[in-house]
């Protein structure tokens, strides 16, 4: 029988925003969390996987790689990947899973470390990304001041504006949900400090239309680890495992404005086709939301509703509440909890599936979660399961 | 839209019939000899067929407005807001979108699948292809 993968353990440094702490260090606290959490000692670790590697360039952007960690970690690494190109965030896992499954390793790190805010507090040792001269991806967009994915995502939520309808008022339940479960998060309290109201939404300043300022989550400083462990090692494991059911990947064009939809409309029909468990199955989801209307890509994607019918879905809020039918980014997501970059997602479906959610745990007994990441051409996803 | 300078693509082998096509008034987008299909972001082989008889070719430079956004956030220092920045599908270019912005209007009067056409703006001898409707 083949092996499956599991989570066997999490783990968050502190979060914040322009922390003194090196990132490096961020990362080591977060390991020595997830540890704990599965019950697991550093020689027992065998592999390490990370995106997108150590961004030398945009050192803020990533400024850790696998080699360090293995280095002062004293890790006997047999299989190890850091790289931005994969479908996204999320697939680091996914690789560690396969891994896992091919009995290359037993115990796995994973890890997504972020310095963004941290790095703009100290620009001699971290560079900022300049765009005085560009060039491959960038030199598309750049030259037109289209210089954030911000103004790449709101191109696809215009559409959504203009062919189906969508309202700010409808966009604006994402961010609100976010910010009602983030205050039930302790490791959000520097992010989000008071539950954002209808009100203070619609008068909030216009980034890009139809994204105003809640619609974009925030630099934060952070490292996320997800300990990925072979189904026939679980005995090693005290923690919870939850299983990795299944996991799906897309990338079509690799580039934003080439893409005609985001690919989260390929990964998610992906999704459903190497398991038994369906989109009925599902008791939450964690949806990548670095934006707004990022969710509502991957509700319709993943075959919540149909296309073009997600911000009637989330309309009033009530549906993706933690009492609601499908409870949604319940640690507050990005735009709550802080830009953690994907990892997040999966950081907070193991948690729930576990029920350790404390005063935002969601109600029942919960047992199937998805968690995605990515946006525009990019698309990874998670469904995992405590069976 | 003129304060700070755009950021400037930096040329090579590639991409220099693209940036600087401009100088003759053409919008050169890279065609496939052999399947007549288009390659966007230009490349040495054909996206569609892989075959290398490829070359950049002068495209009617008209098109609409396939989506757009209102940009409020000044994302470099001194640059002017509002503006619009606009994926345009191109005329007689299937499948090749160009991220640009329209100008020449006010901001509000830009709506989806209004008629555009291509109108470089100079810069240090890079040639950027705004577009403008089309009345």
């Amino acid at each position: 029988m083949a092996r499956e993968a599991y989570i066997t353990g999490v783990g968050q440094s502190e979060v914040g925003v322009r922390l003194p702490r090196h990132p490096l260090l961020l990362t080591i606290d977060a390991i020595n969390v997830a540890l704990k959490d599965a019950g697991l000692t550093l020689d027992q670790i065998d592999g390490v996987f990370s995106f997108p590697g150590k961004s030398n360039g945009y050192l803020a952007f990533s400024p850790v790689g696998t080699d360090e960690i293995i280095e002062v970690c004293g890790i006997k690494s047999k299989w190890q990947m850091g790289a931005m190109e994969q479908p996204a965030q999320l697939s680091a896992i996914g690789m560690a899973a396969m891994a896992v499954k091919e009995g290359l390793c037993r115990h796995v790190i994973c890890f997504r470390t972020v310095y963004e805010a941290g790095g703009m507090a100290n620009p001699a040792e971290y560079m900022p990304l300049q765009h005085k001269e560009v060039s491959g991806g960038s030199q598309w967009t750049s030259p037109f001041f289209a210089t954030s994915a911000a103004c790449w995502t709101a191109q696809y939520a215009q559409r959504h504006v203009y062919k189906y309808g969508m309202t700010r008022e409808q966009l604006a339940q994402i961010a609100i949900n976010g910010s009602k479960n983030a205050m039930l998060n302790p490791n959000a309290r520097a992010i989000t400090k008071e539950e954002l109201t209808l009100d203070k939404y619609m008068s909030a300043r216009m980034i890009t239309t139809p994204l105003c300022l809640y619609d974009c989550d925030r630099f934060t400083d952070c490292s996320t680890v997800i300990i990925v462990s072979a189904g026939d090692a679980l005995d090693e494991v005290s923690a919870d495992p939850v299983r990795i059911a299944a996991m799906s990947g897309s990338v079509d064009r690799y580039s934003w404005d080439q893409a005609e939809w985001s690919a989260a409309y390929d990964a998610g029909p992906d999704l459903w086709k190497n398991t038994d468990y369906s989109v009925k199955d599902v008791d939450t989801a964690q949806f990548y939301d670095g934006f707004a209307f990022l969710p509502l890509t991957w509700l319709e994607g993943l075959g919540f509703c149909e296309k073009g019918e997600a911000h009637k879905f989330i309309e009033g809020g009530t549906r993706i509440a933690r009492d609601g039918e499908l409870p949604l980014n319940t640690g507050g997501g990005q735009l709550g909890a802080g830009r953690l970059h994907g990892f997040g997602f999966a950081h907070e479906a193991v948690t729930q599936l576990r029920k350790a959610a404390g005063p935002r745990q969601i109600p029942g007994d919960p047992r199937v979660a998805v968690a995605t990441s990515g946006g525009g051409p990019l698309a990874a996803a998670l469904l995992l399961a405590r069976d | 839209m003129s304060s700070p300078p755009r950021p400037r693509p930096r040329l090579d082998s590639v991409n220099h019939a693209f940036w600087t096509g401009g100088a003759e008034g053409d919008l050169m987008i890279v065609k496939c000899g052999d399947c007549g299909e288009f390659t966007h972001p230009p490349q040495i082989l054909c996206r569609h067929c892989q075959s290398e008889n490829v070359a950049p070719t002068a495209v009617a430079g008209t098109g609409a407005v396939e989506t757009f956004t209102i940009n409020y956030q000044p994302w470099v220092k001194d640059l002017e807001v509002p503006y619009v920045i606009a994926r345009v599908r191109l005329d007689g270019v299937p499948g090749v979108y160009l991220t640009t912005n329209i100008v020449g209007c006010p901001v509000e009067d830009v709506k989806f699948d209004d008629k555009v056409r291509v109108k470089f703006e100079e810069q240090d001898g890079i040639f950027y292809p705004l577009f403008e409707k089309v009345s």
